[in-house]
């Protein structure tokens, strides 16, 4: 009993002070109530393109939807979304753009394959180029060009 | 065997070609990102209702026909640039304009409207900004066609033209609209 009343006590202090940080932080947006959820939320910002000016993320830009997507972001947060389903609803409002780091979906599937492709057939092709020449040198010992290179 | 090798780095150059090529294609303007809402359903809200407060204008009101979702600003300068092309729309009857007034100050749009025309059949007011996030929205002016069904068909970025009027709007709407709009100019 004594525990019950206790933990409702933490509990009503806690909530207390989320609704006294939240106030207070209402005019300076760039401000979580806890490290864990700045952190977060950085993280956020910095990982989404302002639709305005392309080149920039939502964290450096100045416009007023930039402002108006991190009160978005901000509020997502508050409420508990995890950052995939924040990630998903600015993807589903303006699509994969959004997103500096594309996904890995199928659309995308060549985008991240494509630069192991190449180095394979890159190592394949060296690999078959040093062989043939290290057999010419066998073959040929006195060849010195051959056998330098 | 040899002959094969000597084409080995031309079919690879050719490929390259292609996909530089379809890359070049694929991304004409890049003022233009394609909307992830086309053939989903449009966004549900309620929102204050501009010119009669005290209402409000909700995406329940506007199922069952056709309408045009047009998110504008006062503070925005292309939409004054298609005001006219939308009252053209209004007078054709051919379908209705549903405004969205984005980041604006409803006293700011009312006296603009008495002033410009206003081309709207109710218009819905979104003064913090969430509600164009919902829309995937940011510019102005942007439109969105939506069907009866409340799915988002067309989504049109800019300022309505003459053209984009005939060749894109019309033509998704079923034959029984009358392409009346505009036929003058």
């Amino acid at each position: 009993m004594r525990i019950r009343a206790g933990r409702l006590l933490l509990a009503a202090l806690c909530a207390s002070l989320l609704l006294g940080v939240s106030a207070a932080y209402a005019i300076a947006p760039t401000r979580m109530p806890t490290p864990q959820l700045e952190a977060r939320y950085l993280d956020l910002i910095h990982g989404f393109r302002c639709m305005q000016c392309q080149d920039e993320s939502l964290a450096d830009s100045p416009v007023d939807l930039a402002a108006d997507m991190r009160r978005e972001i901000r509020d997502l947060l508050l409420a508990g979304k995890t950052d995939q389903q924040i990630r998903d609803f600015m993807v589903s409002r303006y699509g994969y753009f959004i997103l500096f780091k594309p996904p890995f979906v199928l659309g995308t599937a060549w985008l991240w394959l494509a630069p192991g492709v190449i180095l394979l057939v890159g190592t394949v092709v060296a690999v078959g180029v040093i062989r043939k020449r290290a057999a010419i040198a066998a073959t040929d010992p006195r060849d010195d060009d051959l056998t330098d290179a | 065997m040899s002959r094969l090798r000597f084409i080995i780095p031309l079919v690879v150059f050719a490929l390259l070609v292609a996909v530089l090529g379809i890359g070049i294609r694929q991304s004409p303007d890049k003022n233009i990102i394609p909307s992830p809402l086309i053939g989903k359903p449009a966004p549900a809200f309620s929102l204050p209702n501009l010119i009669e407060p005290g209402q409000r204008v909700s995406t329940a009101q506007l199922r069952g026909h056709w309408y045009l979702f047009n998110i504008w600003g006062t503070w925005c300068v292309e939409c004054r640039v298609e005001q006219p092309m939308l009252l053209k729309i209004k007078q054709s009857g051919v379908i209705p304009l549903v405004g969205l007034d984005w980041r604006d100050d409803p006293n700011d749009a009312l006296s603009y409207l008495k002033q410009e025309g206003d081309p709207y059949e109710t218009i819905a007011v979104d003064q913090d900004g969430s509600e164009a996030i919902m829309w995937g929205a940011y510019g102005a002016p942007e439109t969105f066609l939506v069907n009866p069904q409340g799915i988002v068909v067309y989504k049109y970025i800019g300022p309505i033209t003459e053209e984009a009027w005939q060749r894109e709007i019309l033509p998704r709407l079923p034959l029984a609209s009358t392409p009346a709009a505009g036929s003058s100019s």
